[in-house]
């Protein structure tokens, strides 16, 4: 098992004409993802070669998933046209919708959140690298060469510490890993991914990866404190981040006394979570708990 | 973006917010003129991104157009908790009845827009908030649906405005509904919404804050950018598309993604206690997929501060190949030549990294040290920052 992403998914590419989409269309047909189409409008009936696999392009989403059975789209249209693209994947009550454009207005992802609601679609980012289930599925921009199936469950706000993550635990092995991205208003939550690795039979434990801005882990503390059985190793980036400033993600910043990385660390041990200062810190506490 | 009052208060009234006169003077000569064109008793209030600013002198009022001079001059460079006075904005002054509070915002917890009002405005809403919350009405807006005449007065009801104010407050929370969308602000607040004698609502003081990922749709945003306040080695650095932060501290730091990045500066604070309290000098994420060139870019930045006593270059690729980074480097320090003298700690991981060491290990730069793990190259570039002269 593994969450949101199995070996069944089928994937189409919302921009996959353009430069990012086609790198990284190529990467997950190459890590053995069921990319079965892309969609733009303007080049609809037209096909895109990769490497000996012919993917078809399709005018709209409802129309892909129509002929093709999709059921998970990768957002990779700029950030003008993200919105719209969004908006298109949800009413064509696809199942999951993962935006890794970077750069959107956040008047429109809180505007496609809200549409959202109520629908069918999950919606993972945006800024965010994607989610893997390795050996099974990839939807995104994670490098797929960096670990394989195991029993470690990862959330995290930060692409790069996923990798990193990834490669320090890569011998024990993931079920899912899934970046959930660095904008202030993202769809699917550190508690959202909790919540489906302890339902998960296959996940043993968890890594949460968090940063600074917003309060989005001080309530996942409260969410693991009553809900979360199985072990959660916790990392938090940005403890040196000055007050005030935008540190590369455009939702990571302190707010005055709110966001800071101290609070949130405090959070989290306080609901049993061990937080480790350093990546490589958790990284052990997992080899503990896991005994590996 | 944070703008300046006088910014914010031209784009409410560009929105039909009903404001005063005024306009903003960057020497005590301007001041006098707007204060003449005004013809009335002015207020003469510091241009500062900080709160607090009346307590520090920063805001005056002025009989006639001499003493708005005067005033101005007494304002103008005037440094308030650490941020000089450069302009001031001179506005009628009003005499005020009653003083009211009204804002939007994003709600990041509950993903959605939040109206906040309140009858009692003018003292700092964060305080109103803690010591009288039942003063406060909160009501979330639906970003699929907005504001309109209905919803505004759903707001301005739960707030329970004076009966004599409700359709005028009522009409101003639509117009900065559409200051809020329309400029793609994250934050559009007004204290105080003043009662004048005379029974008109007016927008008296302003903070709005604007998305910069929206720029794309308001070239004229760019305009509103503080280009004094920019430290040069952050305005060098966004000439060159790089997304870097000056800090107080020692080691230069260059990495990969903002996450990485956060976590590496975290990481040599720490190692740097051992050292005698050596801190990292700046953030710097070059972002996935980064080519030698911007590679060479960020160096280029960071070894131009003469803050910087050691360099740690801490990449992992996953999209970035980490033979580019080395290329990089190599290419960064031979540009460079003898004006490099700061040592350089590099370690690589994930895509592509034995090519990557050794491009490293066959340039063999005396300047250069190669570590295998984050938390071990964060000591030595500690280590060496805290050793250099």
């Amino acid at each position: 098992m593994s969450i949101f992403l199995t070996e069944n998914s089928k994937v189409i590419v919302q921009g996959i004409t353009g430069s990012e989409g086609r790198k990284h269309t190529a990467r997950m047909l190459a890590s053995g993802t069921a990319v079965v189409g892309g969609v733009n409008p303007s080049k609809a009936g037209q096909t895109v070669d990769f490497d000996g696999t012919s993917v078809p392009v399709y005018g709209s989403v409802a129309e892909a998933m129509k002929e093709t059975g999709a059921d998970v789209t990768v957002v990779f249209v700029p950030p003008k046209f993200a919105k719209d693209a969004v908006i298109e994947a949800v009413d064509a009550h696809i199942g999951l919708a993962v935006v890794i454009t970077e750069g959107i207005p956040v008047h429109d992802s809180t505007y496609f959140w809200a549409h959202a609601q109520g629908g069918a679609t999950r919606i993972i980012g945006p800024n965010c690298p994607g989610l893997i289930s390795p050996g099974r599925s990839n939807a995104g921009i994670i490098p797929a060469n960096i670990t394989q199936a195991g029993k470690i469950g990862l959330v995290s706000k930060s692409g790069t510490l996923t990798y990193q993550m990834m490669y320090e635990l890569r011998d024990i092995g993931f079920s899912t890993a899934v970046g959930i991205g660095g904008d202030p208003v993202i769809g699917t939550t550190h508690i959202d991914c909790l919540k489906a690795f302890q339902d998960d039979p296959e996940t043993e434990a968890i890594v949460m990866i968090g940063e600074i801005g917003g309060d989005a882990e001080e309530r996942a503390a409260d969410f693991i404190k009553a809900n979360v059985t199985k072990p959660v190793v916790g990392y938090v980036a940005g403890f040196t981040a000055p007050e005030g400033k935008t540190m590369g993600h455009a939702g990571a910043i302190v707010s005055g006394s709110a966001g800071t990385a101290a609070a949130k660390q405090e959070a989290l041990e306080a609901a049993g979570v061990r937080v480790g200062k350093t990546p490589s810190e958790a990284a052990r506490l997992m080899r503990e708990i896991v005994g590996a | 973006m944070d703008l300046f009052e006088y910014q914010a208060r031209d784009l409410l009234a560009a929105h039909g917010v009903p404001v005063l006169p005024g306009g903003v003077a960057e020497t005590p000569e301007q001041a006098e003129a707007i204060a003449r064109e005004i013809a009335a008793q002015v207020v003469v209030k510091a241009q500062v991104k900080v709160g607090g600013r009346g307590k520090a002198g920063g805001v005056k009022l002025a009989e006639d157009p001499e003493t708005a001079r005067a005033r101005a001059e007494d304002i103008l460079g005037l440094d308030i908790k650490g941020h000089v006075t450069r302009k001031v904005m001179v506005a009628q002054a009003s005499d005020i009845a009653e003083e009211y509070y009204f804002s939007y915002l994003l709600d990041r917890s509950n993903r959605t827009f939040l109206a906040m009002a309140s009858k009692e405005g003018g003292m700092e809403i964060e305080q109103l908030a803690v010591e009288r919350p039942e003063a406060l009405a909160r009501i979330p807006v639906d970003a699929s649906v907005g504001v309109d005449a209905a919803k505004a007065a759903e707001i301005v009801d739960a707030a329970g405005f004076p009966a004599e104010v409700r359709d005028q407050v009522i009409a101003i929370a639509v117009q900065l509904w559409d200051v809020f969308t329309k400029e793609d602000a994250t934050l559009v607040e007004i204290n105080p919404l003043a009662k004048d004698p005379s029974g008109k609502v007016l927008a008296l003081d302003a903070k709005v804050t604007l998305d910069e990922n929206a720029g794309f749709r308001h070239a004229e945003h760019a305009a509103l950018e503080d280009a004094d306040a920019a430290d040069p080695l952050e305005a060098a650095a966004k000439a060159k598309d790089l997304n870097y932060v000056k800090l107080q501290g020692q080691v230069g730091i260059i990495g990969n993604g903002a996450g990485l990045v956060m976590s590496t500066l975290d990481v040599v604070a720490y190692a740097g206690e051992e050292f005698g309290g050596v801190r990292p000098a700046n953030f710097l994420d070059i972002g996935g997929g980064a080519s030698a060139e911007v590679m060479a870019n960020g160096l280029g930045i960071i070894l131009s501060d003469p803050d910087v006593k050691s360099v740690f270059v801490n990449v992992f690729g996953g999209i970035t190949a980490c033979d580019e980074v080395a290329k990089g480097i190599v290419a960064a320090l031979g540009q460079l030549g003898d004006e490099a003298t700061k040592p350089l700690v590099v370690r690589l991981d994930g895509n592509n990294v034995e090519e990557g060491r050794r491009i490293l290990a066959e340039a063999a730069h005396p300047l250069v040290t190669v570590v295998d793990t984050m938390d071990g190259a964060a000591r030595r570039a500690a280590e060496l920052a805290s050793t250099a002269a």
